[in-house]
């Protein structure tokens, strides 16, 4: 079961036509552009990278709601646009405003319900059964005490344990968690972080975890891909990655974790120059080449890097590995 | 329930919102009354009845509680009948005929003369009428005689109707006095009247075997009812009353079927986008520079005054109106909520989006403008009615004023006419406006006391 493949993506290319007026076409914001990868059953991988270069695209790609530009994604080898409603019960989402992702004129036990009533699941009893099961899980216990609540009501950590209730009261295959406690408060996102893993290894969950913090990605994830300016740039294991980054784009982004050594006062580190490039018109060649030390000339400012395996395992696009 | 009943309570934590509810049970209350104790059908009969069905009733009489605040007691109409109030007494004349006297004596005692008189024969008779005549004393023992007819013919009630204010011989001898004041006014201080008993009798000659003769002698007051009476002698009570009911369903059936379309329009305007979302707002655009007045005029001129047709015209004009606009901006900002993202990605359609997502998050901000457009609309139709284009069956507040204005009450005096329809339009403004502003508290915790 672990290395079977339950979702995968080939290719995956999501673009936004940018207008004037309405009507002329200025060109594309490509969000996604060409990216493969797949998640095995109970396996949790995590996406990083900085804002603006396509996670959260990604993510809504992947849950379908949006539909992708070019390329597939394959969920248990069948293709997504084909499965419709079935596959909303598949995954669940889990956002990074849990006030936001709550409906505010609905209490715990309706919000619960939703999903279960569009998606014809079970019967009455069943449902409530239900969600009792999902509360105590996410131990928003007593029971009792939150069924009948409105979200203002609940703290914010209570509140994202609501919405990681909701996301798995289907039984669902795959959690997408789009930056699940960059909005909480620092005392409460490792408890909510800890709460997914014992959601994620006690249902065998497949989750796509998606962040730009790096300190979180320990808990609970197997891989770690890092996304730059709408590609994936290096996938590899946690420690692997970790202990030996090898795109450019990665060594920086580990350099930039701050470090609590008081040496660290007095060195320097080293900041890859530049913004990342407009995903209008990026840049030909490696996308990160015109910000990176390793640069070579004539092939990483032309051709698109391919994807070497320099480890077992380990991916990384970038020329200096050819 | 479950939701109106806490904000039952919190309501009556404001002392304005508790006199809004005291109020508004009030005109409810009416409301109900009116429409149990006055069934439609006969409100409409007794608003368009002729002169027949009301002319017991004073003409402008101001209502009965006006004594209470005036130093002088104005008197009721007094309605005396032979049959109860009068000594008859019988002498045969020759064969065939006889002559009844029916004496009437009553005690005089409010502080101004009566408005009218008035006295109904109901003579049974086959070919010859009777011929009758009236002698009054006056409690100073002045003698006036008058009325000499023979009646011919009678009405199809069988009464014949002889109004003594009207009578030229009378109006003769009095001079410049009116009529009522020649008979209830004290002779050498004409302006006051002289309290006492006065003695009215009839004689009447019968010429017929069987024939017979009952009169009414009908003293006109100038108090009549709670409410008074118009220029038709109607009681006002009755507009009073079946206005109620009609402000309250016209109002709430206007703010309601206008905002809840709207709303809808909005909701699925702003959630598809696309041409018929863009077709609504060039219609509520080119809707926004239309005056609603002239439009409602030109309607009930041409077309009907029928409060339905009013209502209809109101509720297309007012769905249109600019409101959907901004219902329209509450939702294009509210479709990109997180929760709505997360109802799409559990599989909600958009149906279910529209209605159970989107429309539900702006609910609160519409109870308390709800409430407090209900007045707008009582008054609509109000204006329409003092316009003339009020639904000409219907007794309504509106109406009252109209007539009112017609007949230039303010000019004559006839104060409580003009002002009684006017409290009620106020009495309902006021009660719902104090119980929106209460709701707007609630349901806006910007405004919410502590």
């Amino acid at each position: 079961m672990e290395d079977q493949v339950l979702l995968q993506v080939k290719d995956l290319h999501k673009w936004f036509e940018l207008r004037k007026w309405g009507f002329i076409h200025i060109g594309f914001v490509r969000a996604v552009d060409g990216v493969d990868f797949d998640i095995h059953y109970g396996e949790a991988v995590t996406f990083v990278g900085e804002s603006g270069c396509g996670k959260s695209t990604l993510a809504r790609t992947i849950l379908g709601l949006y539909q992708p530009t070019r390329g597939e994604i394959l969920f248990e080898g069948k293709r997504l646009q084909r499965l419709g409603r079935w596959y909303r019960s598949q995954v669940g989402y889990i956002q990074q405003d849990p006030y936001g992702a709550l409906p505010p004129f609905m209490n715990v036990r309706r919000i619960l319900l939703e999903p279960m009533v569009i998606n014809h699941w079970g019967s009455k009893a069943k449902r409530e059964k239900r969600i009792r099961e999902v509360l105590e899980e996410v131990k928003l216990t007593p029971v009792e005490d939150f069924i009948g609540k409105f979200p203002h009501m609940l703290s914010g950590g209570q509140q994202q344990r609501l919405v990681i209730a909701r996301s798995i009261v289907l039984n669902p295959k795959l959690l997408v968690a789009d930056e699940p406690v960059s909005m909480l408060d620092a005392s409460v996102r490792v408890e909510i972080l800890q709460l997914l893993e014992g959601v994620q290894k006690a249902h065998n969950l497949g989750v796509a975890y998606i962040t730009h913090d790096l300190s979180t990605v320990r808990y609970f994830s197997e891989r770690i891909f890092v996304m730059y300016a709408a590609k994936l740039v290096e996938k590899a294991p946690v420690q692997e990655l970790i202990r030996n980054p090898l795109h450019p784009y990665t060594q920086a982004l580990l350099d930039a974790i701050p470090d609590p050594d008081p040496e660290n006062a007095h060195k320097f580190k080293e900041v890859p120059p530049g913004e990342p490039p407009s995903l209008l018109r990026p840049p030909l060649g490696c996308r990160f080449h015109p910000r990176c030390k390793h640069k070579i000339e004539g092939l990483c400012d032309k051709e698109v890097p391919k994807e070497f395996e320099p480890g077992p395992g380990h991916y990384v696009s970038c020329w200096l590995y050819k | 329930m479950r939701k109106v009943l806490p904000v039952l309570r919190e309501l009556t934590r404001y002392k304005s919102a508790l006199g809004g509810l005291i109020i508004l049970s009030f005109i409810v209350g009416l409301a109900i009354y009116a429409v149990i104790t006055i069934p439609y059908g006969e409100a409409v009969r007794l608003w368009r009845g002729g002169e027949e069905m009301w002319r017991y009733n004073p003409v402008n009489a101001k209502p009965v509680w006006v004594n209470y605040f005036t130093p002088q007691k104005l008197p009721k109409t007094l309605i005396l009948t032979s049959m109860e109030d009068a000594e008859i007494r019988e002498e045969p004349l020759g064969k065939t005929s006889k002559k009844v006297f029916i004496t009437y004596t009553f005690d005089y005692q409010a502080d101004v003369p009566p408005s009218e008189l008035a006295i109904v024969y109901k003579p049974k008779f086959k070919k010859k009428g009777p011929l009758v005549s009236v002698t009054w004393t006056t409690p100073d023992g002045r003698e006036i005689k008058f009325g000499r007819m023979s009646i011919k013919s009678v009405s199809g009630s069988g009464s014949f109707w002889y109004p003594i204010s009207l009578d030229k011989q009378l109006i003769k001898q009095f001079g410049d006095q009116k009529v009522e004041e020649g008979f209830f006014n004290d002779p050498h201080d004409e302006r006051k009247v002289l309290k006492g008993k006065h003695r009215v009798e009839i004689t009447a000659y019968l010429f017929e075997p069987g024939a017979w003769i009952e009169t009414e002698l009908v003293i006109y007051g100038t108090v009549h009812g709670l409410a008074g009476t118009d220029h038709r002698r109607r009681d006002i009570m009755i507009a009073l009353l079946w206005g109620t009911p009609v402000a309250l369903s016209f109002g709430l059936a206007a703010a309601l079927g206008t905002m809840i379309t709207s709303i809808i329009i909005a909701a699925l305007g702003a959630w598809f986008g696309g041409w018929a979302d863009s077709l609504v707002q060039r219609l509520t655009e080119i809707r926004m520079v239309i005056p609603t007045l002239p439009i409602l005029i030109m309607v009930g001129m041409f077309f009907s005054k029928s409060i339905w047709t009013i209502l209809a015209t109101l509720l297309i004009l007012n769905i249109i109106e600019s409101s959907i606009k901004s219902y329209r901006a509450i939702f294009l900002q509210e479709k990109h909520a997180p929760y709505i993202e997360a109802a799409k990605s559990y599989g909600a359609r958009n149906l279910r989006i529209v209605f159970r997502y989107l429309i539900p998050k702006i609910v609160p901000m519409l109870v308390p403008a709800f409430v407090l457009a209900v007045p707008g609309y009582v008054f609509l139709e109000a204006a329409l009615s003092v316009l003339g284009l009020g639904d000409p069956v219907l007794p309504t507040w509106g109406k009252l004023l109209s007539d009112a204005q017609g007949k230039g009450a303010l000019f004559q005096g006839h104060y409580y006419w003009v002002l009684e329809p006017a409290f009620m339009l106020m009495l309902t403004g006021f009660g719902f406006t104090m119980i929106g502003h209460a709701l707007d508290r609630i349901f806006n915790p910007k405004l919410r006391e502590i």
